[in-house]
């Protein structure tokens, strides 16, 4: 078993090298760019927005639940605008995400690889992985930050919004919570990991599926394991970046 | 030689599938290589173009070393070959005219009139003017088949490779897209090699004919040699009598 992930791991190193070389190749990755930025960050908000304004709405009551008598009420607005910010806005997100566009990855290039689309590809002079895997790995860098900014923001509101109807919490009380331990490092701590949350999603998701052999039950094998291999990875980095950033 | 491949063998992991191919295709002429299902046909064709390097043996074509270019220069030689696959492949997201259209963008300083006029000289060539707009979806398989072809010819290849072109077909269809391949080696000049299980197809269409078994090439002769073959394993590929292989394989 240890042997059979190292050569994973080796294969997964050599798939990540040649992508690396493929950037090189601007002519061909380029127009696709803001395509698949389109399909995995702006179709992808739908989904974030729906998961952070129902965890802000679970955190600010949850918060006011375990502050009862003991700890002011305006630490609601601590706990909501720390905890969706540095934890639960990018991670939550980073796994729907491995879900939506990991999966969606690797089905896609699996199902092009078992009915030799990808050939095809090569045999009109392209590089599949320029063409494919280059732009779709770009555009999770770029796009997941985005959703993922909207999506703090979004459990944010949703938190203010439950304080102020169902707490006994008024605006200023809230922002005064808010922006009691606020750090701009905050946010861009956020970011980060969601910009490394979005390169193993897509990457993960391009490797297996480029690499699928097989049918249509190998394109569902691949689909399933990039899931889950890049959820567990979501949750390891979401453990590096604690220990080097904070 | 405009092909050449020169004792090439190919493994997949412990199964070998070519040992020691040697074939030579000439200026012009249409090959068919024949063989049972697993016989090593598409690995061979797919060597031919580069998708599948050989782990021993070469294969030259139009003077240039397939299993030694670099991508750009194999780039450069695909330009030059349109290889149809066994079921089109073709993009699925993409309208029957991007998809013929993605191979011509690869040609430096075409204009969009200019593919367009190509992708419309393509689809008319194998009967499928009009269809530009629809998607791979919408077509039935001998439909899938044809635009495959036009998406293989419409760059103006030297050499055309292909794949079963007629596999799943019903007879009549098949007769179409053999009269389609036989029209687009005349019209265009071309070399050609043509993968198929199916005789009537390789009797139709090519000048010469193949034969893979065993990894090896058997036979290789005209479609009247082939016919009067004294090899018992040809003969019993040819007229569907599989005790005549096994008897000579025994």
């Amino acid at each position: 078993m240890a042997i059979g992930a190292a050569a994973g791991f080796g294969r997964f190193g050599r798939f990540a090298a040649q992508v690396g070389r493929s950037l090189t190749d601007t002519r061909t990755w380029a127009p696709e760019l803001m395509v698949q930025m389109a399909r995995i960050g702006v179709d992808s908000l739908p989904i974030a927005l729906f998961i952070a304004a129902f965890t802000g709405i679970v955190l600010a009551l949850q918060a006011s639940y375990t502050f009862t008598g003991a700890v002011p009420l305006y630490f609601v607005g601590v706990l909501v605008g720390k905890t969706m910010i540095l934890e639960l806005g990018p991670v939550l997100t980073g796994l729907a995400l491995s879900g939506r566009v990991g999966a969606n990855i690797a089905a896609e290039l699996g199902t092009m690889r078992v009915t030799e689309q990808i050939d095809a590809l090569e045999t009109l002079a392209y590089d599949p992985l320029a063409y494919l895997c280059v732009p779709r790995i770009l555009a999770a860098f770029i796009m997941f930050p985005v959703v993922v900014a909207f999506a703090d923001g979004m459990g944010v509101l949703a938190g203010w919004l439950t304080s102020i109807n169902l707490l006994d919490l008024s605006t200023p009380e809230f922002i005064r919570g808010l922006r009691l331990f606020f750090l701009p490092f905050d946010v861009s701590f956020s970011l980060i990991k969601a910009s490394s949350f979005g390169l193993a999603v897509s990457g993960i998701g391009a490797f297996f599926g480029y690499t699928t052999a097989g049918g249509a039950e190998a394109v569902g094998r691949s689909t399933t394991r990039a899931v889950v291999a890049s959820s567990m990875v979501i949750l390891v980095l979401d453990a590096f970046w604690a220990v080097i950033l904070l | 030689m405009s092909i050449e491949i020169e004792d090439v063998h190919k493994a997949f992991e412990s199964k070998v599938v070519l040992d020691g191919v040697s074939l030579d295709v000439r200026e012009g002429e249409t090959l068919a290589v024949i063989g049972a299902s697993g016989s090593g046909k598409s690995v061979l064709l797919k060597t031919i173009v580069g998708l599948l390097p050989p782990e021993r043996g070469r294969v030259t074509v139009d003077g240039e070393v397939v299993t030694e270019l670099k991508r750009e220069k194999l780039n450069e030689l695909r330009r030059r070959v349109g290889y149809v696959f066994q079921f089109a492949a073709l993009f699925d997201s993409m309208t029957v005219a991007e998809n013929l259209t993605m191979g011509l963008r690869r040609i430096h300083g075409m204009s969009v009139e200019e593919m367009a006029r190509r992708v419309t000289e393509a689809l008319t060539l194998v009967e499928m003017d009009g269809y530009e707009d629809q998607y791979p979806g919408q077509l039935s398989g001998g439909q899938r088949k044809r635009v495959g072809l036009a998406r293989a010819v419409v760059t103006n290849p030297k050499y055309l490779l292909y794949d079963e072109p007629t596999t799943g077909l019903d007879p009549v269809t098949t007769a179409v897209i053999d009269r389609l391949i036989a029209k687009l080696d005349e019209e265009l000049n071309v070399t050609s090699v043509l993968v198929t299980h199916d005789m009537k197809s390789a009797y139709r269409v090519s000048d010469r004919i193949a034969m893979l078994h065993e990894g090896r090439i058997r036979f290789v002769g005209t479609p009247a040699e082939i016919q009067n073959a004294d090899d018992n394993v040809v003969r019993g590929f040819i007229e569907g009598r599989p005790e005549l292989v096994q008897e000579a394989s025994a």
